[in-house]
């Protein structure tokens, strides 16, 4: 058997604590719990691990993953083995002080989300009074250390005409990268689905906002764009093709191949507490199940386009259809993409009201789905 | 894009980007936030040179010396829309 390619990328979701509630977390609904979390001993095993498999970028997340007081320690450890550094951040428990032991500790860029650019809204969203004003502080003290920043917006039907301001605020801030990215519903944002889909306008809107900025930031700044699926006629390469080239380990230690994947009913995913990370990367059946092509049921399989969206993200075809290994709803050629359709046909004129992330939150429907018989692994 | 600017330029690499040897896969990576560059060889002879200090026009003079057979214009054409290439990329500054 061939040897597999390493992964590029790690995220390590440190924690599920936050002291926001964003109604479109990717977070699972099930949050774990401080007491659950993996130690800082795990951790920098898995750092070591992680550079010796020949992982390049390791994205510290969460949850809010300054809520971790060893995160300087982790940064520390990840820089000496010589990995890029990445913090994604909601920024609100940051100081100079601490963007200071960070920068010492050898972080090499930080990734800081607003909700919005009006006070009053982002701070609705994020359902913390003040978070705003704290993260327009937290941006600056982080350009004045002389670290460089990407500003990211989520983006959904409240923001969306916001657009415009976002990049002259991400301008302003002196970001050399900014996230325009659609909430991707799955996790809470799939509960949140009716309160945040925006309508086709919105989003032809936004990409027009981008592609008019990015000719005229050229060299200036990056802009990522992110689309929602609904609207779309082919599905995103989600994370890059699964097991292809990121692992996610949750707060917990399970190593997973995607963000959302702990939603796919009947997978059993590997604990970095008992297996090496080369181990799980090359051999875990929860990996490999959908690496490649081989899994692949029509039209994917007989698509020219199979190895560019890697038929698209297995969550969301779980998530449709019950049925993981189907090809992605998102996709125009999918027998299912009338799903899709009738999701962005039925979005409500006036938005529900936002069930917020928080532990022990989740809503019954959704947690207690039938498990279906044919997404075992 | 903006192939005006002059060899006098040094170009450096921004505060984010990283251009380092990968020993697992026995290559030059450069790394950036939420972008990874594998340059192919050509490219890589280049970025070594990418020092903060050397002007464009230095890493040309450099190259040619190097690759005598090669006409000195070929080089600055090439050395240039690599350079230009990065940049419009974010992964350096010119
Ligand atoms: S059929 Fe499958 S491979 Fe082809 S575009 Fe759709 S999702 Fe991608
Ligand atoms: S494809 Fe699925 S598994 Fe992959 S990121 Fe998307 S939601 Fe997750």
């Amino acid at each position: 058997m061939n040897a597999i390619p390493p992964p590029l990328g790690i995220v390590c979701e440190l924690t599920h604590r936050c002291p926001l509630q964003c109604p479109y977390c990717s977070n699972p609904l099930e949050l774990a719990r401080a007491g659950a979390e993996l130690g800082t001993d795990a951790w920098l095993r898995v750092l070591d691990e992680a550079a010796a498999l020949g992982v390049l970028h390791v994205h510290f997340s969460g949850g809010e993953p300054t809520a971790r007081k060893d995160l300087p320690d982790l940064v520390r450890r990840a820089s000496a083995n010589g990995l890029y550094t990445n913090l994604i951040t909601a920024g609100v428990l940051l100081d100079a002080a601490a963007i200071d032991r960070l920068k010492a500790a050898g972080i090499d860029h930080i990734q800081l989300s607003f909700q919005d650019v009006i006070a009053e809204s982002a701070d609705r969203i994020a359902g913390l009074a003040g978070a705003h004003e704290r993260k327009l502080a937290v941006a600056k003290a982080i350009r004045q250390a002389g670290l460089p920043l990407t500003l990211n917006f989520v983006v959904h039907r409240h923001n969306a005409e916001r657009v415009p301001e976002m990049l002259a605020l991400a301008e302003s801030l002196g970001a050399a990268r900014t996230e325009i990215a659609h909430v991707q519903y799955y996790g809470w944002g799939l509960v949140n689905r009716a309160a945040l889909l925006p309508s086709r306008a919105q989003l032809e809107f936004t990409l027009q906002v981008v592609q008019e900025a990015r000719a005229r930031l050229a060299e200036k700044m990056v802009i990522d764009y992110v689309v929602p699926d609904y609207y779309a006629q082919r599905p995103k390469a989600c994370m890059g093709g699964w097991g292809r080239r990121e692992m996610v380990i949750t707060p917990t230690g399970k190593a997973m191949p995607c963000h959302a994947a702990d939603s796919l009913l009947g997978f059993e995913f590997p604990s970095v507490t008992d297996t090496p990370l080369a181990d799980i990367w090359s051999n875990a059946p929860a990996f490999r199940r959908f690496r490649g092509t081989d899994w692949m049921p029509e039209p994917c399989r007989s698509c020219d386009r199979r190895e560019i969206d890697w038929g698209g993200c297995r969550c969301q075809a779980f998530a449709m259809t019950g049925d993981a290994a189907r090809t992605d709803p998102a996709c125009a050629l999918s027998p299912d993409h009338a799903l899709m359709l009738a999701v962005a046909e039925g979005r409500p004129e006036a938005a529900p009201a936002f069930v917020y992330r928080r532990i022990g939150h989740a809503p019954a429907s959704v947690s207690a789905e039938p498990v279906p018989a044919e997404a075992t692994v | 894009m903006n192939k005006a600017v002059s060899e006098t330029v040094v170009p450096t690499f921004p505060p984010g980007v990283k251009f380092r040897f990968d020993s697992v896969r026995n290559a030059w990576v450069l790394l950036a936030p939420e972008r990874l560059f594998m340059p192919d060889e050509q490219a890589v002879e280049i970025l070594k040179l990418v020092d903060g200090v050397r002007k464009i026009s230095e890493i040309i003079d450099i190259l040619a010396a190097r690759f005598a057979d090669t006409p000195r214009d070929v080089i600055a054409t090439d050395v240039s829309a690599m350079l230009h290439e990065l940049a419009a990329k974010g992964a350096l500054r010119l």
